[in-house]
């Protein structure tokens, strides 16, 4: 089922956003490998969610390359992205995913005991046949999460997730993230919570004002962070 | 009389409700794509041709009539087809008022879900016939309230048809055209009738757009 390429390991080359004169990624330059979860931090405004649409391809870089094991092609192959507001199609939960695996070249045939099995993962077999629309937010997250697994991705890349959730609901969300990334998925997710970083991050990008001031493993940057930023983010302070 | 099955009052709403029907749907498929292809497309000028699509929602039924008739009158360009004052022409001139309607429902319709899924598809790599099935199919529900719309007016409406079809007895008179000739006649009870008639199906379209609106809510689509 998976396709021979691989979209591993994710490089960009000095590659800067703008948006007419507003310079939103500046110079970026970083690899993402095979690992634990990759967290993208830093202060709202700060490129977080341009970072993943460009990881995505769903962007282009105004300046600079990006590249997905070698490939600059932007087809989103083995790629998925969870919205930080995921848009429910109008139709039912099982059809969500069964719309899902139907772009991703899943046959027919194949799909009823993927949608059974992916609603499982995310805990919403009970509401298969429920409007996608009438879920609950922590729901939709989920089913948004079972949405981008249909992909069968390499890389599953996540906005803040469980940015506008309660703690049990980002809890389930969270506890799904961790189940991808051990079955082997890289996931590179955004978030300003301290907290997630802590329970999740393999390593850390720390992003202010669209520059890379911080790469580092989770552990060095939570105890030695090397820039001020970064230490007041640490120390729980506001980030500007 | 409704109730006693009056041969030439059900005739009436016979051709009324099957000239309607055909305008809508030859609308349909001329107005929907339309729509749909106003929606995603991009080109200079195209801010013009909504504004004026919408304003042509506008159009004075007498106004597409007089056009419809200069069109097939024995001298005009299309007077050899020989189609003027049957229930052909009727149907030309109401698909000529209501393809601005049910393209202009259509534009505004998928341009708003468009904007709401344009991400997310392109997340899920949905291709471009992908993309155009799934928003028709996840607006549907839009859609058909556009098609009523668009059927309410072609019934309702009385000076197109009036000019193009020449209300002829037993062969182009609709029920909107009798009620106008059975009233200046002074025939109260027929052009009461027929106007019930009339009143009752406006009604009941009305009746189905607000169900399906209704129905859809409670299911989410």
């Amino acid at each position: 089922m998976r396709a021979p390429a691989t979209d591993l390991p994710l490089v960009l080359d000095r590659v800067s956003l703008q948006a007419g004169a507003t310079v939103i990624l500046d110079q970026i330059s970083l690899a993402i490998v095979q690992g634990p979860p990759t967290l993208i931090v830093g202060p709202n405004g700060s490129g977080k969610t341009s970072l993943l649409r460009l990881c995505l391809g769903l962007v282009q870089p105004t300046t600079g390359r990006i590249s997905w094991g070698g490939r600059t092609d932007a087809a989103p192959l083995r790629r998925a992205l969870v919205f930080q507001r995921p848009v429910m199609l109008r139709r039912s939960v099982a059809a969500n995913v069964d719309y899902a695996l139907s772009h991703a070249g899943i046959a027919r045939g194949g799909r009823p005991e993927r949608i059974d099995d992916l609603l499982e993962r995310v805990g919403l077999s009970a509401l298969a046949a429920r409007p996608a629309r009438r879920l609950s937010g922590g729901e939709q997250q989920r089913l948004a999460l079972a949405r981008a697994l249909a992909r069968d991705p390499e890389i599953l890349l996540l906005d803040e997730p469980t940015a506008s959730l309660d703690p049990a609901a980002t809890r389930a969300v969270e506890d799904i993230v961790l189940m991808a990334a051990q079955s082997g998925i890289k996931v590179v997710m955004s978030s300003h919570d301290l907290g997630q970083v802590r329970r999740l991050a393999g390593d850390v990008i720390f992003l202010v004002h669209g520059r890379l001031r911080e790469r580092s493993r989770a552990i060095d940057f939570l105890e030695t962070p090397a820039t001020p930023e970064a230490a007041a983010f640490v120390r729980g302070e506001l980030v500007l | 009389m409704i109730a006693s099955g009056d041969a030439t009052l059900f005739a009436i709403v016979r051709l009324s409700l099957a000239v309607s029907l055909a305008a809508v749907a030859l609308s349909a498929v001329i107005g929907m794509p339309l729509g749909a292809a106003l929606a995603l497309l991009r080109f200079p000028g195209r801010a013009a041709v909504v504004i004026c699509l919408n304003a042509l929602m506008g159009l004075p039924p007498v106004v597409v009539g007089l056009a419809v008739y200069l069109l097939l009158s024995r001298s005009g360009p299309l007077g050899s087809l020989g189609l003027l004052f049957t229930p052909s022409a009727m149907v030309i001139a109401q698909t000529l008022l209501i393809v601005p309607i049910i393209a202009a429902l259509t534009r505004q319709t998928i341009e708003d879900l468009w904007v709401e899924y344009r991400d997310e598809m392109a997340a899920m790599a949905v291709g471009p016939v992908g993309r155009i099935a799934t928003l028709l199919w996840d607006a549907r529900i839009s859609l058909l309230t556009a098609l009523l719309a668009g059927f309410g007016r072609a019934a309702a409406e009385v000076g197109a048809v009036m000019i193009v079809g020449g209300n002829i007895d037993g062969f182009t008179r609709t029920m909107t055209t009798a009620v106008a000739l059975e009233t200046s006649k002074g025939n109260l009870p027929l052009a009461l009738g027929l106007g019930l008639i009339l009143l009752g199906i406006v009604l009941a379209i009305n009746a189905a757009a607000w169900a399906m609106r209704a129905w859809s809510e409670r299911l989410g689509v």
